[in-house]
């Protein structure tokens, strides 16, 4: 019987593994042509790891969102968007394992495990502004199923997943508010591409729109309601999950500079190059993010199952705040590491290249706008107190 | 006290419904308010009855329904007394 301390050591080694063998060599590819990182996907099935948070009794290791972030982290060294499609697919699935209660969506997670399906999300819809605790679209049931379509401005790499968690109002009668979480499979599932996409970073996701159309057994809606699921799991998971990325994307970036200053210092031994007192400070910045990443995914794992604490405005602002730092930090450190590099580090064909990095690092601010978080956070401030 | 808490509601809480249709025991949020909102019916509520919310009474279901802020007022009016 493995620990899940040893289950989450494996899964760091089995990452960086990954990333080294199979995800770096083609991260470039992938890149250039906005294709979905497959063949680290695959191995990542290979080894088990999609289900990664879903209870050893269902088939999975039982881990928890912070023990996994050292692991998303070691892909996104290699390749980002790798980490990110791996990261969002833990959101979804740690939301399937702690919200679906009833045998039914038990048996989802069993075959999650077994099977290891890639789960996706559609939680944006068009005419909402972002705010994913609006919905327009809505459950509708009769007969023990369900059916609903939705216009999704973006689902990151739904083309590539085996099911899509998607949110709606709980029926046509709701307030837009009044959500659920519904798991949408295949043979009700139809996706319909509406739109490309070609962005300036994280270009493997492949995260284009689509019309999604879903019908199925009316147990495949989350019993818990989503505003629920949002504050417990999804939000938490995403905020840790995805500065773990960026993590990643940092220590990518420091390493090069490291890199490129030892090379620098060898040409010249006994003169300390210029650039080794701007790789102190980049390395003092970096030690700031790492930190700030590492307490978050403590403080979720330590409150993981207290529903209570999980509610609290304090907590919900400090993931909040993690999610502006980290996004913050991450373009601050790969610009310290480019003035380091200097044209090494600008150009494409160097092995001391950051282009991608930066532009996947540009992907922080936008993806959830940070102003979007700030004025929650501006909100909840006008009533938390300290303590 | 639960006329005013319906007072509140039904001026900073923003329901598609109205208010005196709501049973004291409904769910608030299903029945359309915001956490936008909610945030307006706290600060009015702390307004109204001289009370500030501590840490511990910030999260939703103390604002669920008419019936959990009246125990939450309850509780920090019997506490401001003493």
């Amino acid at each position: 019987m493995t620990t899940p301390v040893e289950a989450a050591d494996k899964l760091v080694a089995t990452a960086t593994r990954i990333a080294e063998q199979v995800a770096g060599p083609v991260a470039d590819d992938v890149d250039r042509k906005a294709r979905f990182p497959v063949e680290a996907i695959d191995a990542l099935r290979a080894e088990r790891a999609l289900s990664a948070l879903v209870p050893v009794e269902l088939g999975g290791d039982g881990l928890t969102v912070g023990q996994l972030s050292k692991a998303v982290s070691a892909l996104a060294r290699q390749c980002a968007s790798t980490a990110m499609v791996f990261a969002m697919h833990h959101m979804q699935s740690a939301s399937l394992v702690r919200h679906g209660h009833s045998e039914f969506l038990r048996d989802v997670a069993r075959q999650l495990a077994e099977r290891q399906l890639l789960l996706a999300s559609a939680t944006t819809e068009l005419g909402v502004g972002g705010d994913l605790r609006t919905s327009h679209c809505a459950v509708e049931r009769s007969g023990g199923r369900f059916r609903l379509e939705k216009q999704a401005p973006v689902i990151s790499y739904g083309a590539y997943a085996d099911m899509v968690l998607t949110t709606a109002r709980r029926s046509p009668e709701s307030p837009p508010n009044d959500q659920v979480l519904v798991v949408c499979a295949p043979p009700g599932l139809e996706l319909e591409e509406t739109g490309v996409w070609d962005t300036l970073g994280f270009r493997g996701t492949v995260s284009p729109g689509f019309v999604l159309r879903a019908e199925g057994d009316e147990r495949c809606v989350i019993d818990d309601q989503f505003s629920d699921v949002l504050e417990h799991t999804m939000l938490p998971s995403s905020h840790v999950l995805w500065s773990s990325v960026w993590l990643g994307l940092a220590a990518a970036a420091v390493e090069r500079a490291r890199r490129f200053v030892r090379t620098e210092a060898r040409k010249n031994p006994g003169t300390t190059p210029p650039s080794a007192i701007r790789l102190a400070e980049l390395v003092a910045a970096f030690g700031q993010m790492e930190a700030l990443v590492a307490d978050a995914s403590r403080r979720y794992d330590e409150c993981w199952d207290d529903g209570e604490a999980l509610s609290s405005m304090g907590f919900a602002i400090a993931m909040n705040s993690l999610k502006v730092s980290a996004s913050t930090m991450v373009v601050d450190i790969v610009g310290r590491a480019m003035v380091i590099c200097g044209m090494a580090g600008y150009r494409e064909d160097s092995p001391y290249s950051l282009g991608r990095i930066l532009r996947d690092a540009h992907g922080a601010a936008v993806m959830v706008n940070n102003d979007r978080i700030l004025a929650n956070n501006a909100q909840m401030l006008l009533v938390h107190k300290d303590g | 006290m639960d006329e005013q808490i319906r007072s509140v509601l039904a001026e900073h809480g923003r329901f598609p419904v109205d208010v005196a249709t709501l049973d004291d025991r409904a769910d608030l949020y299903q029945a359309g308010m915001t956490s936008h909102a909610s945030v307006s019916v706290m600060l009015a509520l702390e307004d109204a009855f001289d009370i500030e919310f501590p840490e511990r009474m910030l999260r939703k279901s103390t604002f669920e329904s008419v019936a959990a802020i009246r125990e939450a007022l309850t509780e920090l009016c019997a506490t401001a007394v003493e």
